[in-house]
């Protein structure tokens, strides 16, 4: 049932609908290195899909490719049903898809508060003018985009901290207003690159508690690589299992988990 | 109060004065610095252009009018018309965007992700051909500017404030353009400042400032934020060109106010705009208050011309990144 594009209703009562992404026999080279061999999948409307696979896998590049930081030598992507172009990241970016980075990359002499209203940049459109006087819809913005940030600066737990410099802050926190920022986005694919990295168990409980959240109350869609499997294996509704540039599994966690190309990547078994 | 006292009260002042403009010259490196981490080397000679745009959209002038002439045998000179000043100053800003336009699309672009250096001699080469430009456009004579700033010193002060000392004493001597370049230079600095703390461009160009790709990751334009932060150097060189402009005539030498920033970027950090602003300021009276105690009487005069140099240097030497700029740590 779950392979067919038909919108179905998971187990813990979330409705997972059709396919928003959609990536198509994508390769992509450096120089003479293939790092991207031929993958594809999709991502559907209001899931949550895991890319995992040892290191050099490719996986940051799948995601750099679907934010449009890396351009593919072949293949397409497609949202919602559509052939996207080659684009700028930014451009990507206000099609509604957000992201974090695997080595957190926030503006590091900002305010928490600046760096999450920085994610709203996309739902401001009044004229400079009216910004720089403060008068009519720049003041109505201002206030509508100041809430909505709030919302998210207390659905993360961050309101001790909104007007610290991030350059102040843990590892830990500095990943947390990275999201942050990512969601004030509201974006409808939220891709997440290793959001759990460095992080203690208390920590990891707390970011999976916020990932399962979002998806589950805004409905988020959400694509993130993780290697810690039993995060992977708690959170995710279908899994895409990469190795050496390559697509070795696709499935829901379960079927992940039987795959033999999958346990050999995992436990090492040589490559001939 | 002693005259002595007040006199050394005076030159303070001058120096305040003299230090906002340098303040002015310096600030269009930093935002553009900020950025994109060039060095422009070209922002003493967009002041003299833009300066020379002024002064040729007001009085009418054909530009390219000698290059016309001499292709096609005219002579054209004259439009025969005159621009109002406001008009004339909205006119060369647009110039001065289409510029920054032209900047990023035919030359940045091309260069995103050089080496520093690289990016420097660039801007080398846009000075030199800016000059030409500039010569091309509008001439190469010695022009002034009629936007009616006041000259002269400013009597009203001078009346204040004689009453402060004894008979010898006949009160502050500021030029009265010092104090107009002074209160234009603080209307536009505040301005700049409301607009990065309080607009979305402002948001994005700090944002830009502090991080390439998590700006592309919240959907900014790294090229739009470029050509903005060209543009707002371009307007504060137009200001910067005219006051220096005003007090010297438009001519070649204008671009060399360039030089006098160094030492004042030295000072105040490459990345800071109050650092800027208060190396201008203390250059400018550095260097007054040195004439005054200690070059005048002792050196024979005329040190105005090294000091910030020297002041510079020695900041090189024990505070590299100078008052307010971003610390220099190297990770080993």
């Amino acid at each position: 049932m779950k392979d067919s594009v038909e919108s179905y209703v998971t187990d813990d009562g979330r409705t997972i609908g059709g396919v928003m992404l959609d990536l198509r026999n994508i390769t992509l080279r450096f120089g003479g290195v293939e790092a991207i061999k031929d993958i594809s999948f999709n991502i559907r409307e209001g899931e949550i899909r895991a890319i995992i696979g040892p290191n050099g896998a490719g996986k940051s590049s799948m995601l750099n490719i679907i934010s449009g930081f890396y351009k593919p030598q072949e293949g397409e992507v497609l949202f919602d049903g559509v052939a996207r172009p080659p684009m700028p990241p930014y451009q990507v970016a206000r099609q509604g898809i957000a992201r974090t980075f695997q080595n957190i990359a926030l503006f590091e002499g900002m305010s928490v508060l600046d760096n999450v209203m920085t994610g709203r940049m996309n739902h401001m459109n009044a004229s400079i003018f009216s910004q720089a006087m403060w008068f009519g819809k720049a003041q109505r913005e201002e206030v509508e985009n100041r809430e909505a940030v709030e919302r998210i600066i207390d659905f993360l737990e961050i309101q001790k901290i909104r007007k610290t410099p991030v350059s102040r802050l843990p590892y830990g926190l500095k990943k947390r207003v990275e999201l942050a920022r990512a969601l004030a986005a509201e974006p409808r694919l939220l891709l997440l690159d290793e959001p759990m990295a460095g992080m203690n168990v208390e920590e990891k409980e707390d970011m999976s508690r916020f990932i399962l959240d979002l998806n589950d109350e805004f409905g988020t869609t959400i694509a993130l690589i993780e290697h810690d499997m039993g995060v992977v294996m708690d959170l995710s509704d279908r899994v895409v299992v990469m190795d050496y540039g390559r697509k070795i599994g696709d499935g829901t966690p379960d079927e992940v988990r039987g795959n033999q190309g999958v346990i050999d990547a995992y436990l090492g078994v040589s490559h001939d | 109060m002693s005259s002595e006292f007040l006199y050394g009260i005076e030159v303070i002042i001058n120096g305040l004065m003299a230090g906002v403009l340098y303040a002015l010259v310096a600030l269009g490196f930093v935002l553009i610095y900020k950025a994109s981490g060039i060095f422009n080397y070209s922002q003493g000679v967009m002041a003299l252009f833009a300066a020379l745009t002024l002064v040729g959209i007001m009085e009418g002038q054909v530009p390219f009018s000698h290059l016309i002439n001499a292709i096609f045998g005219t002579e054209l000179h004259h439009f025969g018309w005159e621009v109002p000043a406001f008009l004339a100053i909205a006119l060369t800003v647009v110039v001065m965007v289409i510029f920054a336009w032209l900047v990023q699309r035919f030359v940045f672009r091309h260069l995103v992700g050089q080496e520093p250096i690289i990016l420097f001699m660039a801007t080398i080469g846009l000075a030199y051909f800016l000059e030409g430009v500039g010569d091309l456009m509008w001439g190469s004579e010695i022009k002034t500017i009629a936007l009616g700033l006041p000259q002269g010193n400013a009597r009203w002060l001078e009346d204040v404030t004689s009453a402060l000392g004894d008979d010898t004493f006949y009160g502050f001597f500021v030029r009265q353009l010092d104090i107009v370049a002074a209160l234009v230079a603080m209307v536009l600095v505040t301005a700049l400042i409301v607009f990065a703390q309080y607009t979305k461009q402002g948001r994005a160009m700090r944002a830009v400032a502090d991080d390439h790709q998590a700006a592309l990751s919240v959907g900014i334009s790294l090229n739009f934020i470029w050509v903005l932060v060209w543009s707002l150097a371009g307007v504060v060189a137009l200001v910067a060109g005219v006051m220096w402009g005003a007090k010297s005539g438009v001519q070649f030498s204008l671009s060399l106010i360039a030089l006098k920033a160094l030492p004042v970027l030295m000072l105040g950090g490459f990345t800071s705009i109050p650092g800027a602003i208060i190396g201008g300021l203390i250059i400018g009276v550095g260097e007054q208050l040195f004439e005054y105690t200690i070059g005048g009487p002792f050196l024979g005069g005329a040190t105005e011309n090294w000091f910030a140099y020297m002041l510079a240097l020695l900041f090189l030497v024990f505070r590299p990144q100078g008052l307010f700029g971003e610390k220099i740590i190297e990770r080993v």
